[in-house]
């Protein structure tokens, strides 16, 4: 039984586009070791997005390669979650200009880590042999960056009032995005169909539970979610994965077929 | 065993980590076997970290170990079972005390993610391997290598490296 190409995808361009923003980080992080924390679960996530994308390569046949996957195709390809592409603060208005808040990657890294870490365990079971593979590889280093982000979503939250301020702040910008973790894209009902997809419905009352916990020992308050559905999983993105993608795929399109 | 295989198992015997060369491949379980295949000898290794950029180098060391010895043989990665670090041996977790580094505690079986606690309450101790004092902390959840966290005795006052399970 084999998963199909779009649901592969899928998992493959949440990790690398996480991956690629958590690598914004590398020698920029609030103190050493979180720099080096930040750099090692991108180096986890694009380690996963790899398998994933060599897998694909390997279905399509032709001249498909997991470079040509992530280097070569547009933002409108791209079928990861709108959440990941965002940048590292909150929403900005006319003008305005800011830098990266740690705030608002350990919120994502949480909110994301706490589905993934459901979701590898669920995939180990795929009818897919080789997509469960890589899933119970995930799986042990997801669980690793869900401990890092939670740890770090309580010290903010339950931290100063200017830390906890900027976390809630970061939970209220980014809490509504994960409304597209529940609505199913036809990528997922297919995979669920032929049985090598999980069906997330079933994961939602588990990752609230995470989610409730943590925020309850952050002292944060969890939004209600309402409205608005993105649907970066079907390839329509925000403004701000065009930018990410250019930044990342440059040097390998100035020189196609370079090696290095 | 055939002798091609035999031979094969000893070229490699020794064959070091290239980042923590104190520990052989096959002690720390990316070695995980040696069998002929239908074009031939096979080589099977497994990657630790999805992400670990030692790989590619551990497949250029088997195959350039394989070639010195004069044994033409294909190298095959193979993602499943997952490698875990309770497949390290013995010996290797002592080589990795000596040389500084904790070595891994056995991964908790059956873990479950909804009732994963950050810290569970009675989390086992890991010694320090300078003075194998008990009384250590966590500064850092990551360390210099994907596969290590950094810590900190409180005996000796020395920082070191944990190999953890995974």
């Amino acid at each position: 039984m084999r998963a199909a190409i779009d649901y592969l995808l899928h998992l493959a361009d949440n990790a690398l586009v996480l991956g690629q923003r958590n690598a914004e980080w590398c020698g920029h992080g609030p103190i050493l070791e979180e720099d080096i924390a930040l750099s090692n679960v991108s180096l986890d996530l694009i380690g996963q997005a790899r398998l994933l994308y060599q897998l694909v390569a390997r279905l399509k046949g032709g001249n498909t390669s997991e470079d040509k996957l992530a280097y070569f195709r547009d933002a409108h390809q791209f079928r990861n979650y709108t959440l990941l592409e965002l940048p590292h603060h909150g929403p900005l208005s006319g003008y305005a200009h800011s830098s990266m808040d740690y705030g608002t990657t350990i919120v994502r890294n949480f909110l994301y880590s706490a589905l993934m870490a459901l979701l590898w365990e669920a995939l180990e079971k795929s009818a897919d042999a080789e997509l469960a593979a890589i899933a119970a590889k995930s799986l042990k280093e997801v669980r690793y960056h869900l401990r890092h982000s939670r740890d770090w979503l309580v010290r903010l939250g339950d931290g100063t009032d200017e830390s906890h301020a900027r976390a809630q702040a970061a939970v209220d910008h980014l809490f509504p995005y994960t409304a597209e973790f529940w609505a199913d894209s036809p990528a997922e009902e297919a995979a669920i169909k032929a049985g090598v997809g999980v069906d997330l419905q079933t994961l939602k009352a588990d990752w609230n539970a995470i989610v409730d916990a943590a925020f309850a020992e952050a002292t944060l308050q969890r939004p209600t979610v309402a409205g608005y559905v993105p649907e970066g999983k079907l390839g329509r993105h925000s403004e701000h994965l065009g930018f990410l993608l250019a930044e990342m795929q440059s040097l390998a399109r100035a020189h196609p077929n370079g090696n290095w | 065993m055939t002798n091609a295989v035999e031979a094969a198992w000893a070229a490699l015997d020794e064959l070091a980590d290239p980042e923590i060369p104190v520990i052989s491949l096959r002690d720390l379980g990316i070695l995980r076997d040696v069998h002929q295949g239908p074009d031939g000898l096979e080589v099977v290794i497994t990657p630790t970290y999805s992400g670990c950029p030692a790989m590619g180098q551990i497949e250029d060391d088997v195959r350039s170990t394989l070639k010195k010895a004069g044994i033409s043989a294909r190298v095959v990665t193979q993602l499943a079972p997952a490698w875990t670090t309770d497949w390290m041996s013995d010996a290797g977790k002592e080589k990795l005390r000596a040389y500084g580094i904790a070595p891994p505690h056995r991964t908790p079986a059956g873990s479950n993610v909804v009732r994963f606690i950050s810290k569970p309450a009675s989390a086992e101790a890991v010694p320090c391997p300078h003075c194998g004092s008990a009384d250590t902390i966590e500064t850092s959840h990551f360390g210099s290598t994907a596969c290590k966290a950094l810590y900190k005795c409180r005996a000796c006052q020395e920082p070191f490296d944990y190999f953890k399970p995974y």
